[in-house]
């Protein structure tokens, strides 16, 4: 009887959690040295990279491509300024109780109309879908704030341990947040790598690979594909939830269509047939933007562009393509 | 009561405008199947090159009535925009993966929308002239332009015009028997290049001219492609995608719905659009004409 | 012998063709039948109306004498009825393993669970081992299925449908397009597991040495009815199968 290669592999699991825990404390230790502009910005980062985690539990495990996930970051972000200025909380616990219910009940509604339907027509929903809300949040400009948006002030973290204000705040308030958010982005990146890793994201995996099979094993399609799609937008709005007390606004650009292409040209950037492909497109992605609106006023066309180059030259993007440099280099140094 | 039919004149005015997006739509979808995420932007590029030319043409001086020969004008330069991109951008994604596909035209359409905004700036790009040349009518006491009847004729002649090259002219068969089997119709000695690209190029045509004989009576914006290509999403998806007269209907459908809506509750007319599309699709997952 | 599966004047019609036309088909527990007869005889229309793929115009079903017409895809299979395709039909970016497993966990139940990684579970491993290595496939376990070679995929193609451990197993040309030799392993795989009496098994075939050579009873269909039925001595000695089959008219 041979050793198998499906038996428990822990020993490869082990690795893994090695490695995670090495990036984990790598990025815990880094604020001191990059300062607190590049700090902020690697929250963005870690907070894209969240928002393209969910996204990719659609995309790159059940196949199916959402041109509205901008909905879920707006509608995180906005619950936040409503609850901010409707009900006074302050807590940034009491945004993420009350925000993630609000978001995971908005993408399971939009899941249930959108996965009746695959392909070019789900692409259409969740597009007409991040519009729909986008006017909304446009026109009742009384509810809103309209164009302006909605102030939303920092928030106390840990149930009132650190509050900002005062001389300073700023720069304490992103000090503290960092790590926040780092924390929840680990414990994000945990529950995805379980969820995609059993039984259920075996079985989203074969009904994006096979949908008829999938059906003839006794798959129930519509119903994983809801949950699916629920868990992710609960994702993304997460990563709505922490952007925006970090921005201080919530407006509608974040639910406006080429956020939502931002959102699955991270997926693209990083690789969206692996699991760490959006993790590290999320966070590219974000200095990319940050240095391409910074250098041109045409970002949008360099975006397309690029994405464009993407598909042509790197559809498995950068950790596709960096795997595969690393299988051959392995190859190679075998022989 | 005249009031109520000048309502339903613009809801007319604005279906036909959303039957010449839509029906080029699902023609491309329905031979290639293809969906263009950038036909809104062609649609707005029609608006902005018809808008453009009205006005270098206003400045040489040149008579009013002249000034329609610009319309075609307009939606044939977006057809042979089209022309450039199905070899160039579309043709190497036919054996990929759907996603590659609606990808590389996702990112079209953001290189289209910042192009325009490259062009021809932020402020809106206005062609009156042509609409004042077309004399007003008298409705029951009110005053409606005549130009958009003129529309209204325009789209109901593409409509018919369309119908007869479908199912009427030899290219019509090409087309159909491509769409129905690609390599089939290969093998029985059909150029698929040539009716690709000549398929895509007419669905192009069909955006442009919608964007040329709206833009006299309203102004070329930016952002309006995306709003047009969310209008006609939601018709093909009422109407059902690669059907004529899906599009038809659909388009009529949509336009009454927002001339009623925007009549009486503004703010949440694109919602109740939507809620009308995803209730079409719970009994007609396929769309009202649509098949699988 | 017990009536497994029944169809009762089972109807249904493309356009114009009948694709079966009031079939009264009985399937016997712990029996090898083989489904045969010309192309558009309405053999895989048959098949596809019993998995629920296709419904019925009218007639009926039942199956372990309940009635299964209106049943769903998964209701069926959850009764023990499972199948496979003409072509073969795969999860292509999960590993061999896996595409075995998903049968297993899915027949257990377990597919909802979020809670913990699918290779901890060492019930639905060991038996999708065994699976495996029922179709000799066990030492493929960890490549991608996409990379096996043809008869490789026919015979994974089965072991899927298998591991459901149906009561009823449909396999829609087991061996088509596949060589000779792996449709020896495929068919005496097929056979040991029916004669193991685990499963019955009904195949649709066209290879009619395959056919002679494991079926207990042969069943052949033409234009949408039965033509004949009964053991392959017995259809081997009907004037009229050999007539269909060899393209010559039939006897009046």
């Amino acid at each position: 009887m041979k050793a198998d290669a499906p038996a428990v592999n822990y020993r490869s699991e082990l690795t893994l959690a090695a490695v995670a825990a090495a990036v984990f404390v790598a990025l815990a230790l880094l604020p001191p040295y990059i300062g607190l502009y590049q700090t902020q910005l690697l929250t963005y980062g870690l907070i894209a990279a969240i928002a393209a985690l969910g996204f990719n539990l659609l995309l790159g495990y059940t196949g199916l491509l959402s041109f509205g996930h901008s909905a879920f970051f707006g509608i995180g972000a906005y619950a936040v300024a409503f609850l901010l200025r409707d009900l006074k909380i302050q807590s940034m616990e009491g945004y993420l109780v009350l925000g993630l219910p609000i978001v995971a009940l908005a993408s399971a509604l939009f899941g249930y109309i959108s996965v009746r339907h695959t392909r070019i027509f789900f692409g259409i929903l969740t597009l007409a879908l991040s519009q729909v809300l986008y006017s909304l949040a446009l026109k009742l400009f009384w509810v809103t704030g309209g164009t302006d948006g909605l102030r939303v002030a920092r928030p106390s973290l840990l149930f009132g341990l650190f509050s900002f204000t005062g001389a300073g705040s700023f720069q304490r308030f992103i000090d503290t947040y960092y790590y926040y958010v780092l924390v929840i982005f680990a414990a994000c990146v945990i529950l995805m790598w379980v969820i995609v890793h059993s039984p259920f994201g075996k079985a989203l995996q074969a009904i994006r690979d096979n949908e008829t099979r999938a059906a003839f094993i006794g798959l129930r399609i519509r119903r994983f594909r809801l949950i699916s799609f629920t868990i992710s937008g609960t994702f993304t709005g997460l990563a709505g939830i922490l952007w925006a007390p970090l921005n201080g606004l919530a407006t509608p650009d974040v639910l406006y269509w080429p956020f939502s292409g931002e959102i699955v040209f991270t997926a693209l950037l990083g690789g969206f047939r692996n699991f760490a492909g959006p993790i590290v497109g999320g966070i590219v992605f974000t200095y990319l933007k940050t240095y391409a609106v910074a250098t041109t006023e045409y970002w949008q066309a360099l975006l397309g562009t690029v994405l464009v180059l993407l598909v042509i030259v790197l559809p498995t993007g950068i950790v596709g393509a960096l795997s595969l440099l690393a299988s051959k280099f392995g190859a190679r140094a075998k022989s | 009561m005249a009031i109520l039919i000048i309502q339903i004149l613009n809801a007319l005015f604005y279906a036909s405008v959303l039957f010449l997006i839509a029906a080029g739509l699902s023609l491309i979808f329905g031979v290639m199947r293809i969906v263009n995420m950038a036909h809104g932007s062609l649609y707005a590029v029609g608006a902005f090159v018809t808008a453009w030319l009205v006005g270098r043409a206003v400045a040489l001086g040149l008579p009013a009535l002249w000034l329609f020969l610009l319309i075609p004008l307009g939606a044939a330069a977006v057809a042979l925009l089209g022309a450039v991109i199905e070899p160039l951008l579309l043709r190497p994604f036919y054996r990929r993966a759907e996603e590659y596909q609606l990808l590389v035209t996702f990112g079209l359409l953001l290189i289209l929308e910042d192009a325009l905004r490259f062009i021809w700036g932020g402020l809106p790009l206005s062609a009156d002239t042509l609409m004042d040349a077309v004399p007003s009518i008298r409705l029951g006491g009110l005053i409606y332009p005549g130009y958009n009847l003129v529309v209204i004729g325009v789209g109901a002649g593409a409509a018919v015009a369309l119908w007869a090259v479908i199912y009427r002219t030899k290219f019509g068969v090409m087309l159909r028997a491509t769409s129905q089997d690609r390599r089939m119709a290969s093998a029985l000695g059909l150029n698929v290049g040539v009716v690709y690209v000549s398929a895509f190029a007419i669905g192009c045509f069909m955006a442009g001219l919608g964007g040329a004989i709206i833009v006299p009576s309203q102004a070329a914006v930016l952002g309006m492609g995306i709003n047009a290509l969310v209008l006609a999403f939601v018709v093909v998806v009422i109407g059902g995608l690669g059907s004529l007269q899906g599009a038809l209907v659909g388009a009529l459908v949509v336009s009454f719905v927002r001339t009623a809506g925007i009549q009486f509750f503004p703010e949440i007319e694109l919602a109740v659009l939507y809620l009308i599309a995803a209730l079409v699709l719970l009994v007609k997952p396929t769309g009202l004409f649509g098949s699988a | 012998m017990t009536i497994l599966l029944q169809t009762i004047d089972l109807r249904k019609q493309f356009g114009e063709t009948r694709a079966c036309d009031g079939v009264n088909f009985i399937v016997h527990q712990g029996e090898f039948l083989s489904l045969i007869g010309s192309n558009g005889a309405g053999k895989t229309s048959l098949v596809n109306l019993i998995s629920a793929h296709l419904r019925p115009d009218s007639g009926r079903i039942l199956f372990e004498g309940k009635d299964i017409t209106h049943a769903t895809v998964s209701g069926r299979i959850k009764a023990g009825i499972a199948r496979s395709f003409q072509i073969v039909n795969l999860f292509d970016g999960l590993t061999v393993f896996d595409n075995v497993a998903l049968s297993i966990f899915s027949r257990q139940g377990k597919t909802a669970r979020m809670a913990s990684p699918a290779n901890h579970d060492r019930e639905v491993r060991d038996e999708g081992l065994e699976v495996l290595g029922q179709f000799g496939l066990r030492d493929k376990s960890g490549i991608a299925a996409g990379g096996l070679a043809q008869g490789e995929r026919k015979l994974l193609d089965v072991a899927i449908a298998y591991a459901l451990r149906p009561k009823l197993l449909f396999l829609d040309e087991p061996t088509s397009g596949v060589s000779t030799r792996d449709k020896a392993q495929i068919m005496d795989t097929v056979s040991q597991i029916v004669r193991a009496g685990t499963v019955t098994a009904v195949i649709v075939e066209h290879d009619m040495d395959v056919v002679f050579r494991y079926s207990d009873r042969i069943v052949m269909m033409h234009e949408g009815s039965f033509l004949a039925d009964g053991t392959p001595e017995e259809i081997k000695a009907n004037k009229d199968v050999a007539n269909i089959l060899l393209g010559v008219p039939l006897s009046a």
